[in-house]
């Protein structure tokens, strides 16, 4: 049937171009007829979307590196070892700050975690219905307080009872450890861990209740049939949620990492490595908020958009290192 | 459906006059110190004459990148331009950036010594020791010295200072190397520095909310929110050996005082100034603007809001809690503005 059309097109002199009008008119056929047009559009569109987040990733750290690149050819890894920060003699080490923000957002987390989980067994497993319902509006509503009142309530309130109560509690009882010396002013790393607790503990807390919740009702009602009690049933479906629980204190930790407002409110902003929870520390986060505006040299702005960098990958890190758990955890469970 | 109708008609009105007023509109950015006095100025300027400016308060930090870059028609800033910065705006904009001081802030140093309610007088080279960490106890000799009549307790003295970047920063460690030379080698000036003690707060509450609440603490802030927030702070002594408050007469005769030396461009700072009556901690703030703009109606709006700020504006600055220039000062800036020209062309 075709043949015709070739013959002309051998005799035509502009076959070239006529060969490729049939080309095209193929591919647009064979674009088009096997698939639904609406499906093909709905495809490439969410491909779009899809690569645009990734192309997004790419350009934030690309531009970091760029805007940091100054401060990287100077400073090079002592970047991230030396511990002096010193915008007047223009040299940049971010160990301490580097230092603050895991340790604060770990401590938080060591703090947050198993409150969390155990409302988050409260709510799904034990409460009543009518409690249930006015219990996860309440948590969540936490997760919606602006930082910058948690940070208020946290020189008003928290850190007069930090310095007044706990801090005097803890160098008399438990003074030996190196963790709790030093004189009480109430701001200080501990303020700073006990916020990061509060504002982190609504978002795994709702997502674990969520995520129990997900467990089939089925495994909870076998598990009663064989005889199990509460407390192990329960056991049976944190196992099935494990993952999910992992990845909720991941997403915790990230809200606590990149924190910003709260924190420089009650940490005391002093770049300094110290074992006691009562000396004042830094996260990456206030130190660019705080210093960013009134960064007059470029060397200056270059290291505080390092910082940024170094904010962005760790962030990255954490992620992927969650990622890698849950899909370690998930493998055991398959071949179990 | 009426209800839309009313809409509509108000939001054409609205824009229907935002057309018909389009007027000449100047951009600036910058330092957020003097940012009250400046929307007070420009709200004043345009009711009386129509031009509209707009102030973004981003830091010193940005009006200087951004008046070196020219996104805008003119800048702010708590500290001066370096000489690096001024040759950098210059190879790139063509012109040269002018400092026009505009009003004067001061620092004052607070304090929450249990058992004193005023009078607590303190020298530059004691609270240079304070602030690096070498006085310790409030009952230290030598802050006994300058105080003979307080009953200082045996009480560990608490510092604290600015987080953020800021001016007030810039004027605190501005004076302390002058006064210190410790202090000068050890940390130096600028709008944050390596502090070698304390605890860091963010922003002048941030600093009075942990002054308030920590007993023993010394720390510092813009006296007008001391004098608006009626928080307790130290007397300074000065250059002349005298012990002065700060009020707005006491900055205004500091700025004085350093007027006779004032170098032409403007770019001076005033702390530890000369003179009896002078408040050693103390500076200006300056609008950064182009010695040659590229548009004339532009140029003209510009020259004519500087004169008016030198003139009437003066008047606004006690109320808002600033100090007003001297005299003298005042006749260096008109100096500078009126070489302010439009493509090279003199402004009538």
């Amino acid at each position: 049937m075709d043949n015709p059309e070739i013959d002309i097109n051998k005799e035509n002199p502009k076959s070239k171009k006529n060969s490729l009008s049939i080309l095209w008119a193929r591919l647009f056929k064979k674009l088009f007829s096997s698939h639904n047009l609406g499906d093909f559009i709905f495809e490439r569109l969410t491909l779009l979307f899809a690569v645009l987040v990734f192309l997004l990733v790419i350009l934030m750290g690309y531009e970091m590196y760029v805007g940091s690149k100054i401060s990287i050819d100077k400073f090079g890894w002592s970047f991230l070892t030396n511990s002096v920060w010193d915008p007047v003699q223009e040299i940049y080490g971010a160990l301490p700050i580097i230092y603050g923000t895991i340790v604060s957002s770990f401590l938080a987390l060591v703090i947050s975690v198993p409150l969390s989980i155990g409302i988050a067994i409260f709510l799904s497993e034990v409460s009543p219905d009518w409690l249930e319902k006015p219990l996860s509006f309440l948590v969540e509503l936490l997760a919606g307080i602006p930082s910058v009142v948690y940070g208020l309530w946290g020189i008003f309130v928290l850190v007069p009872w930090i310095r007044n109560d706990v801090e005097p509690f803890l160098s008399e009882h438990l003074g030996f450890l190196p963790f709790f010396r030093g004189a009480p002013y109430g701001f200080g790393m501990l303020a700073a861990v006990l916020i990061l607790a509060i504002m982190v503990l609504p978002i795994i807390s709702s997502i674990s209740r969520d995520i129990l919740k997900s467990v089939p009702q089925s495994q909870r009602e076998a598990a009663l049939a064989l005889g199990a009690t509460r407390w192990q049933s329960t056991k049976i479906v944190l196992k099935d949620a494990k993952s999910g629980i992992l990845g909720a204190t991941m997403l915790g930790l990230g809200r606590a990492v990149g924190e910003t407002m709260a924190v420089t409110m009650v940490i005391g902003n002093r770049a300094v490595i110290s074992p006691s929870l009562f000396d004042p520390s830094y996260t990456m986060a206030s130190v660019i908020a705080n210093e960013f505006t009134e960064a007059t040299s470029e060397m200056y702005l270059s290291a505080l958009i390092q910082l940024a960098l170094v904010l962005f990958v760790l962030t990255i890190i954490i992620n992927a290192f969650a990622k890698l758990l849950v899909w370690s955890m998930e493998r055991k469970l398959g071949t179990r | 459906m009426k209800f839309q109708k009313i809409i509509s008609a108000l939001f054409l009105t609205i824009t229907f006059s935002m057309l018909t007023h389009a007027q000449l509109q100047l951009n600036g950015a910058g330092a957020t110190f003097p940012a009250v006095i400046y929307s007070k100025w420009f709200d004043e300027y345009k009711n009386a004459t129509g031009v509209q400016f707009n102030y973004q308060a981003i830091g010193s930090g940005g009006g200087i990148r951004q008046i070196s870059e020219g996104t805008v028609d003119f800048g702010a800033t708590d500290g001066p331009m370096t000489d690096q910065q001024l040759a950098d705006a210059k190879s790139k904009q063509g012109t040269d950036v002018l400092h026009i001081p505009t009003v004067m802030g001061a620092v004052v140093v607070c304090y929450n010594v249990p058992g004193i309610s005023k009078g607590l007088n303190l020298s530059g080279e004691v609270l240079a020791d304070i602030f690096l960490g070498k006085i310790i106890y409030w009952n230290d000799s030598k802050i006994k010295k300058d105080n003979p009549k307080l009953n200082l307790p045996n009480k560990a003295i608490v510092v604290t200072h600015r987080s953020d970047g800021s001016g007030t920063s810039f004027i605190f460690t501005d004076y302390l190397t002058k006064v210190s030379k410790n202090w000068e080698s050890k940390v130096g000036k600028g709008t944050s520095v390596n502090w070698p003690v304390g605890l860091g707060g963010k922003g002048n509450d941030g600093v009075a909310g942990l002054v308030k609440q920590t007993e023993g603490s010394i720390g510092y802030v813009e006296l007008a929110y001391a004098v608006k927030n009626k928080i307790l702070y130290a007397n300074m002594k000065n250059k002349a050996g005298n012990f002065v408050e700060a009020t707005f007469q006491s900055v205004s005769s500091a700025a004085e005082g350093a007027a006779k030396n004032m170098p032409a461009d403007l770019r001076v700072s005033i702390t530890d100034a000369a003179g009896k009556d002078s408040y050693p901690i103390s500076g200006f703030t300056w609008l950064l603007v182009y010695k040659n703009m590229k548009d004339e109606s532009k140029a003209k709006a510009m020259v004519n809001f500087l004169k008016w700020s030198m003139g009437k504006g003066q008047s606004f600055a006690t109320d808002l809690y600033y100090a007003p220039l001297p005299k003298a000062v005042v006749k260096m800036c008109e100096k500078n503005i009126n070489s302010i020209t439009a493509n090279g062309k003199k402004i009538k």
